[in-house]
């Protein structure tokens, strides 16, 4: 055994636990592992919004003055703003979805396939929104 | 050898695929219904009604729905699988998701067949 090796201690002091500042500074998650957190957050965020929405269809079905009431307060800009959100939760969901039926698939598992599928999600994800904003409003 | 059936045979494997069968579902009806409303027409009630009161749009619709609630229900209960461990909450908020989405559920149906 080398001189090095022996001087080497026993127990190596790494940060194995999950501190807030590990989580915010010191673990950097690789991109595909950003589409993976994200396709949950969003998924989570569109369950929960799910209720707003269905109000939403429920009045905007029921008569005519309800629709162009629902039609006013879908263009107040927080709530214009707050649908966006849930279009880019959508769009992203849906980008992040295909990917992994096609990883299911067995379709692009190797790394930089994964890596440039990952950030062509990310990107879809955003110019799907962008797109649909532009069309909606 | 241990032998012993925890919980019923293939449990997780038809929840894995229940949710990809529900995703492509959902992907189609999206593709369809985003086309059909940004095709042309502009949306007025009348536009809007006419399209909810077409039968086909309204089984599509259902069967979104009825996809969605399935595909939400595996999910969200990964979410909770994941990180809430005592199980006397984890069951409440599980047996409180399900009750939920049975709930949206029946309020499509009131909405679609008014």
């Amino acid at each position: 055994m080398s001189e090095a090796a022996l001087k080497t201690p026993a127990r190596k002091t790494r940060p194995k636990y999950l501190s807030l500042q590990a989580l915010l500074f010191e673990i950097r998650l690789p991109v595909a592992g950003w589409v993976s957190i994200l396709h949950r957050v969003s998924g989570a965020l569109l369950f929960v919004a799910l209720v707003w929405l269905l109000w939403m269809l429920d009045r905007s079905l029921s008569s005519e003055a309800a629709f162009e009431k629902i039609k006013h307060y879908a263009g107040l800009w927080p709530v214009k703003l707050s649908l966006l959100a849930l279009v880019w939760a959508y769009c992203h969901h849906f980008c992040a979805g295909i990917r992994y039926l096609l990883i299911d698939l067995d379709k692009g598992v190797d790394k930089e396939t994964a890596r440039l599928t990952s950030w062509i999600v990310l990107g879809a994800g955003l110019a799907l929104t962008a797109l649909l904003g532009w069309k909606l409003w | 050898m241990v032998n012993r059936v925890v919980t019923g045979a293939h449990y997780g494997l038809r929840d894995w695929l229940a949710q990809r069968v529900t995703a492509v579902i959902m992907a189609a009806y999206t593709v369809i219904a985003v086309t059909v409303l940004l095709g042309g027409r502009p949306i007025t009630y009348a536009v809007w009604k006419d399209l909810f009161s077409q039968g086909w749009m309204r089984v599509a619709t259902l069967l979104f729905a009825v996809s969605l609630a399935w595909h939400a229900w595996v999910g969200v209960r990964d979410i909770l699988m994941d990180y809430i461990q005592p199980a006397g909450l984890r069951l409440s908020l599980q047996v409180g998701t399900l009750l939920v989405i049975a709930g949206y559920v029946g309020w499509t149906i009131q909405i679609l067949w008014r």
